[in-house]
Formats: C-alpha cells, structure tokens, sequence
C-alpha cells in the first residue's frame, strides 16, 4: 500500500514509515466506527447520515447526538458498529445491471399519468371529476 | 416577591454558566478526538445561551443593564459564580470531573425552578430541560467509563473528583436571602439544592468505581458567591472582555 495515499489519522498515527515491524495495538489506542442513522421524525425511516469514532455504542450514540442531531429536526438516533454491516463487493456491481428492453421492470415503465389523463378524458361528458 | 432575592439568585446562575461555558469552551479544537471536541465546544455553546437568557431576564424584568454589558462590562468582585467554575480546565480528567459535578447540580436547580412561582425562570427551565438532560447524560457516560477503566485513567479521575469536590460543595453556598426564595416560592434553596445533588451523585461516583473525599466544613470552597474569587477570573475576564474593551462599538 502506498503510504503516501492513507489519509485515516488512525494509521498515519501509526508512523508505519518509521515503525516498520508488526505493530500491536491495544484496546482503546484506536476506536473503530459505528455507523450512524438519524430519524427525522417518529414513524419515518432511520437514514444513514455518517460515521463516528467510538469504544463502544453508548459513546458512539452520545457523540452522534451532537454530531448529527444537532442542525436539524431529529426524533431518534440508531448506531450500529461499523463492522456489523454486510454488503456485496464493488467487483459485483454488474449483478445490479439489467438489459434495456425489460422496461416494465422499472417503476418508471409505468406511465401511470397517461392513463389517469386518458380515462378521464374519455368519461368527462357522463362523469364529471369531483372537485376537491 | 423580594425583587433583591430574585436578582441575586439569577445573576449568580448567569455568571456560572457564562464562566463555564468560557472554561469548556477552551477546549475546543485540543479535545481528545474530534467527535468529543464537537460535543464538548457544544456544550460550551449551550451554557452561554443559557446565561444570555438569564441576563435576558434581569434586564426585562429587574431594570438591569443589557446581557452584553452584564456579561462584558462588569469588574470580576461583581461576578457572582462559585469558584468551581472559574479554575483553569486542567487535564481532561479535570474537566470532566467538573462538568459532572456542575452540570448535576446545574440540572437539579433548574428541575427544582420547574415549580418556581417566578414565571420567567420557571419557563426558561422547562425550554432547556433537553439540553441538560445531554448534558448529564455526557457526564455519566464518561465519569462511568474512565472511572472503570485502565488503572490511570481510574487513578486520574479520582485525584480529580478529590481535588474537584471541595470547590464542588460551594455552588451551593448559602445566600442572604435563603428564606425569602423559600417563602416566595421562588426556589427551594441551596440546602435542598445540595441534599438532592449528593443523592444523584453518590450512587454514579459508586458506580464508576470511584469514592468521594470527606470534606470538612472548613474545606469547602465558599467566596464566590459574594465575590471572593480565585486568582484565576480576572485572567479569565481579561481575555474573555478583550474584544469589547479594544472597541467597544464592534458588531459581529
């Protein structure tokens, strides 16, 4: 790995340039990352909105209020260890690909409106819209 | 209502809250790791709103002077925060220790003035029931974490808690005018204050594995309240009155 690109304090604290043998690194010296979701308000999705440092959840939840609680409206807060996460891998990015004449697989193949438009169009002599 | 009672009682939780919120606010951009600095620097921010709505109600309702010239202009005998507040911010250990003592206190007087029969201060104290409630919830977490921690940081914050309490002890010196806030129902009085105070804190020192000192009478750090400060808040005043005494008019 080149050095030069690590931008994360945690390695570059690390001094690996100088430290070149195994370093060993003891409980509390670097703190992993909790994952942090922040609620508008009651009833709407948790949203993912970033990260912080923490030993542990409950300080990772009392810096998340302050770090992403703070500037806007926020009812609740989840945090979840960084490490806890699964996801696919970049390399299979291509799965998410679908070939172009599948359409209607799309929630935008749906040309709801015209239809809306096309019906009522048809039935305004005999049944007029109601007004709202 | 004794007017010279309520003034007394609002201007000595201003200063506190400007002092501290000065103090901690020293802290910012050289705290431990970046997401306690924010929070901290937050904190800070917190407590001097709070003594500008404080301010706020002795200019409008006591004909006292503007917040900016309470908060600014005024000569260090004329502030009436403990001395807790005022000493400079020491390690971390220090700072926490101290910020947990306070802000238990700080918390519990404005959970006591909920019920306080003076309108303004009853209402301030319900708008920032939220924000002390982080505040206290800040404190435990760490004076809990560090306190059962590794062997230093434990020693650490006991030498803190030792060296912190006595100065702790006098937020809650008595004033003249104890019998008049009770009989107005104004507040409930320092007395009370304190008794509430220990009951909180005595089971979260217990449970960070830490011990409070015994302290005699004769070690409580009284003076504050009546003026009589440490050598540590004029310095204090100086830097913090440096922009308004180079130019007065300036505007932000």
């Amino acid at each position: 790995m080149d050095k030069n690109n690590i931008i994360d304090p945690r390695i570059k604290r690390l001094d690996l340039e100088h430290n070149p043998e195994r370093v060993v690194l003891n409980d509390m010296e670097n703190w992993g990352t909790f994952e942090v979701f922040h609620q508008r308000k009651r009833g709407e999705h948790h949203e993912h909105v970033g990260i912080v440092h923490a030993p542990d959840a409950e300080l990772a939840l009392v810096f998340a209020k302050e770090q992403y609680g703070r500037r806007m409206k926020c009812s609740n807060i989840w945090v979840v260890r960084s490490a806890d996460i699964f996801s696919f891998s970049y390399d299979d990015e291509d799965m998410f690909e679908t070939i172009p004449d599948k359409n209607y697989r799309e929630a935008s193949g749906f040309k709801v409106r015209d239809k809306v438009n096309k019906f009522k169009k048809e039935n305004q002599p005999t049944q007029p819209t109601p007004q709202p | 209502m004794n007017n010279d009672a309520i003034k007394d009682l609002i201007l000595k939780m201003a200063d506190d809250a400007l002092v501290i919120g000065h103090r901690n606010s020293e802290w910012t951009g050289i705290g431990p790791i970046m997401e306690e600095d924010i929070a901290f620097s937050s904190m800070a921010q917190d407590k001097i709103g709070h003594a500008q709505a404080l301010y706020q109600i002795l200019h409008a309702e006591s004909g006292m002077p503007e917040p900016d010239v309470l908060g600014f202009q005024r000569k260090e005998s004329e502030f009436k925060s403990c001395q807790l507040v005022e000493l400079p911010i020491g390690d971390y250990a220090f700072s926490l220790v101290r910020h947990f003592f306070f802000d238990h206190a700080d918390a519990t007087r404005y959970e006591m003035l909920t019920q306080s029969s003076f309108q303004p201060l009853a209402n301030l104290a319900k708008k920032i029931k939220g924000e002390l409630k982080y505040h206290t919830l800040h404190a435990d977490v760490w004076v809990k974490k560090l306190g059962n921690g590794t062997e230093e940081s434990k020693a650490r914050m006991q030498s803190a808690v030792n060296e912190t309490f006595p100065y702790a002890l006098g937020i809650f010196e008595p004033s003249k005018y104890e019998n008049e806030l009770k009989a107005d129902s104004v507040f409930a009085g320092e007395v009370e204050l304190q008794k509430r105070w220990l009951d909180k804190i005595t089971p979260l020192i217990e449970q960070a594995g830490l011990k409070l000192p015994n302290a005699r009478q004769d070690d409580i750090k009284y003076g504050g309240r009546n003026g009589y400060h440490t050598e540590h808040l004029q310095p204090m005043l100086t830097e913090m009155n440096e922009v308004i005494s180079t130019d007065y008019n300036t505007e932000w």
